[in-house]
C-alpha cells in the first residue's frame, strides 16, 4: 500500500464518484475500478497521471502502485507526461487517411508550429496522431476532450483551433465517467 | 427489406425511454420474463441462426449453451462494445442513436443466461456514448426493467457500463475480461474458455453490441422468423459500416444476401464511387480481412455475383475470397496506393499488439518498418518476399487472433497487387502523394 503523499487528493465530488464506481464490482474485486478511476484522476489532475497521482489511486483501491503503473502504461488514453489544455487527437488509420487525414495533420502542425506528439510553447495545445476512433464514415476526424469533430476540412480545423484558444478540455471526462 | 434493428432510427426522441417504449421497446423483456424459461430464450436464439456480429461469426446460441450451469459461481454477461476494428463504427452508431435496444437486449440475454450482473465494456474513446448508455440504464431502472424483481418477477439484474482506455486488443474477449478486472489487456490462453472461467473466473458470455441487440427482434418475433431473412447459414440482418471513397458513407442495415455490387452502387447504400472515379479495391469486413480487387469483390472467381453473406464473401478462400468480419466495408478508388493503405494497417497492428507473443510483437514492428521504407522511397527488391515471409510466420503462432489479423492484410495485398509493391521497391520516390483526395 502506498502512503498518500503531499496534497494529492480528489475533490469531494470525485471522491463520491470513486465510492459509486467501486460499488459496481463484487466485494474484493475493487481493482476492476482501476480504469475508470484513472480516467477520473486525469480529469482531476490536469489531464495526466504523475507517479504521485498513480500512487494515490493505488491507495484508494488498496492495491500496489506497480499494479497501477503497469496498467497506466498499457492503455493509450492515459498520459504519463503533461499535456496541453487542449489535447487534439487526429485519426490516421485507413478510412481517415483515404479521405485526407494527412492533410489535416500537416495543417494543424503548421498552424500550431509543432509536430505530432508535441505541445505548443504556450502549453495550450498537444497534437497526437491516433489509431481508428470508429468515425470512419465521417472521416477525416479528430477528438478533443470527450468530443468527436468529424468531416473535417482545413477551414473547419481553423475555426476549431481559434475557438479553443482560451479553453481547457482536460477535465471533460469527469462528468461522463459516472453520470 | 424491413429494418429490424434500425427500424425506428428516424423517430424523434428514440434515444429516450419514453419514445422507445412507445414504439414497442422492452417487449422482449416482458415476453421472456413472463412467458418463457431461460432455456426457451436460448432455444430461440439457436433457431435464429444468429452469428456473432463482432467479426468471428460464431453461432451465438451455441456460445450461450456452453455456459457452465453446474458452477456455483455467479454468471456474467459482458457486452463487447470495444469497437476498434478499423473501418467499423456500427456499434457506436447503434448505441448513440438507439441506446435502449442494447439495454433491452442485455436484460433479455442476461435472463437467458441466468446472469444477475452484466457489464457493457465500451472503448474509452466513446466516453460520450457511455454517457448516453448510462442515461438509458438510469431510465430502465426507474421504469422497473432493471434492479430487484424486474416486472414483479423473481428475476433481478444490475447493469453497468465500464470504460476501456484505448487498446484494440481489448476487443478480444479474454483481453477484455482482463481489462475489466483492472489489468493490462493481455489475452488469456484458452481453454478454459470464458463460458467456464471468464470474469473473476466465473462462467461468462461475451457478445458484441449488435449480437445482443439482435436478440430483441429474435425473442419478439421468434427465431424462425429471424432465420427467414438471409441465405443459408447467414441469417438475419447485418449492420455494415461503409467508408472510404464512396458517395454515401454511413451505417446501413442490410438483409444478408444483398449483392455486393448493389451495396456499392445503389443510391440506397454507398451510392457509387466518389468523384466519378472507378472502383479499385475493397476491404469488406474491417482491416483484418483480405483486401480484394474490384473484379473479385463484385464476382467470385467462378464468375458468380458476390453476396453480402459469410459464405459468399469467403468463397474462394484466401486466394480469391475474403471475410464478412465485422462488416467494416472500406472502399478505395482507382487513385489509391494499396501499399500506402497497407502501411496504415501495419502501423495500426504494431501499435496495438499487446506484446505478449514474440511473433506478433516483433513481426508487426518489422512489417511496419518495411512498409514505411517502401512508402518513402527507400524500398529494397527483397522487401516483398520478406513481408510475405513475416506474415506467414506470425499467422497461427500467437495466443490470440491479433497476429492473424495483422498478417492477413499484408499477404492479401501482396497477392492481389504485387506489381504495386514491386514498383514501390524499385521507384525510389515517396508514394504518399499518389493519392489525390
Amino acid at each position: 500500500m502506498s502512503e498518500v503523499t503531499g496534497t494529492i487528493k480528489f475533490s469531494d465530488e470525485a471522491l463520491a464518484q470513486v465510492k459509486r464506481i467501486i460499488a459496481r464490482y463484487p466485494e474484493g474485486k475493487q481493482k476492476s475500478a482501476l480504469l475508470p478511476l484513472l480516467h477520473l484522476a486525469q480529469s482531476e489532475f490536469d489531464g495526466w497521471l504523475s507517479p504521485e497521482v498513480m500512487d494515490y489511486v493505488a491507495s484508494l483501491l488498496s492495491i500496489k502502485p506497480i499494479e497501477v503503473y503497469e496498467v497506466a502504461s498499457f492503455y493509450s488514453m492515459y498520459n504519463l507526461k503533461p499535456v496541453g489544455k487542449c489535447l487534439i487527437e487526429v485519426c490516421r488509420t485507413s478510412s481517415c487517411w483515404l479521405r485526407g487525414a494527412d492533410d489535416i495533420i500537416s495543417h494543424i502542425e503548421k498552424k500550431l508550429n509543432i509536430e505530432a506528439g508535441e505541445t505548443s510553447a504556450d502549453g495550450m495545445f498537444t497534437l497526437k496522431t491516433v489509431e481508428c476512433l470508429g468515425s470512419c464514415g465521417t472521416a477525416p476526424m479528430l477528438q478533443c476532450g470527450a468530443d468527436f469533430f468529424e468531416n473535417l476540412t482545413t477551414e473547419k480545423v481553423d475555426e476549431l483551433l481559434d475557438k479553443w484558444k482560451e479553453s481547457d478540455k482536460r477535465s471533460s471526462y469527469l462528468k461522463s465517467v459516472n453520470s | 427489406m424491413k429494418k429490424i434493428l434500425l427500424e425506428h432510427i428516424d423517430e424523434p426522441g428514440i434515444n429516450t425511454f419514453e419514445v422507445y417504449r412507445k414504439k414497442g421497446g422492452y417487449a422482449s423483456v416482458e415476453k421472456a420474463l413472463k412467458t418463457m424459461t431461460p432455456d426457451a430464450v436460448t432455444e430461440e436464439v439457436k433457431k435464429s441462426g444468429l452469428r456473432g456480429r463482432g467479426g468471428a461469426g460464431f453461432p451465438a446460441g451455441m456460445k450461450w449453451s456452453f455456459i457452465d450451469k453446474k458452477s456455483e459461481k455467479p454468471r456474467y454477461l459482458v457486452c463487447n462494445a470495444d469497437e476498434s476494428e478499423p473501418g467499423t463504427f456500427k456499434d457506436r452508431y447503434l448505441m448513440e442513436k438507439i441506446p435502449h435496444i442494447l439495454v433491452e437486449g442485455m436484460i433479455t440475454s442476461s435472463y437467458a443466461l441466468g446472469a444477475k450482473t452484466a457489464f457493457i465494456y465500451i472503448r474509452g474513446e466513446y466516453m460520450y456514448v457511455l454517457r448516453i448508455l448510462e442515461k438509458a440504464i438510469d431510465e430502465a431502472y426507474a421504469a422497473g426493467f432493471l434492479g430487484k424483481n424486474i416486472l414483479g418477477t423473481d428475476y433481478s439484474l444490475d447493469l453497468y457500463v465500464h470504460p476501456g482506455a484505448g487498446a484494440y486488443i481489448c476487443g478480444e474477449e479474454t483481453a477484455l475480461l482482463e481489462s475489466l478486472e483492472g489489468k493490462r489487456g493481455n489475452p488469456r490462453l484458452k481453454p478454459p474458455f470464458p463460458a467456464i472461467a471468464g470474469l473473476y473466473s466465473s462462467p461468462t458470455v461475451v457478445n458484441n453490441v449488435e449480437t445482443i441487440a439482435a436478440v430483441v427482434p429474435i425473442v419478439n418475433n421468434g427465431g424462425d422468423e429471424y432465420a427467414k431473412i438471409g441465405i443459408g447459414k447467414s441469417t438475419g440482418t447485418k449492420l455494415i459500416s461503409a467508408s472510404g471513397h464512396i458517395n454515401r458513407p454511413g451505417v446501413y442495415e442490410i438483409g444478408m444476401g444483398l449483392p455486393v455490387e448493389e451495396f456499392i452502387y445503389s443510391d440506397e447504400y454507398c451510392g457509387g464511387i466518389w468523384k466519378g472515379r472507378k472502383l479499385k479495391a475493397v476491404v469488406a469486413g474491417g482491416s483484418s480481412v483480405p483486401i480484394l480487387p474490384a473484379d473479385l469483390i463484385l464476382k467470385t472467381a467462378k464468375g458468380e455475383p458476390r453476396l453480402m453473406t459469410y459464405e459468399s464473401l469467403a468463397d474462394g478462400g484466401f486466394l480469391t475470397g475474403t471475410m464478412l468480419g465485422s462488416g467494416g466495408f472500406i472502399v478505395m478508388d482507382e487513385t489509391t496506393s494499396i501499399v500506402r493503405n497497407l502501411y496504415t494497417f501495419a502501423r495500426f497492428y504494431h501499435h496495438e499488439s499487446c506484446g505478449q507473443c514474440s511473433p506478433c510483437r516483433e513481426g508487426t514492428g518489422w512489417m511496419e518498418k518495411i512498409l514505411h521504407r517502401l512508402c518513402h522511397g527507400h524500398g529494397r527488391k527483397e522487401d516483398i518476399d520478406i513481408l510475405f515471409d513475416i506474415a506467414k510466420k506470425i499467422e497461427g503462432n500467437t495466443i490470440c487472433p491479433l497476429g492473424d489479423a495483422a498478417a492477413w492484410p499484408v499477404a492479401a495485398a501482396i497477392r492481389h497487387f504485387r506489381s504495386e509493391f514491386e514498383e514501390a521497391a524499385l521507384v525510389h520516390a515517396p508514394i504518399g502523394e499518389l493519392v489525390a483526395h
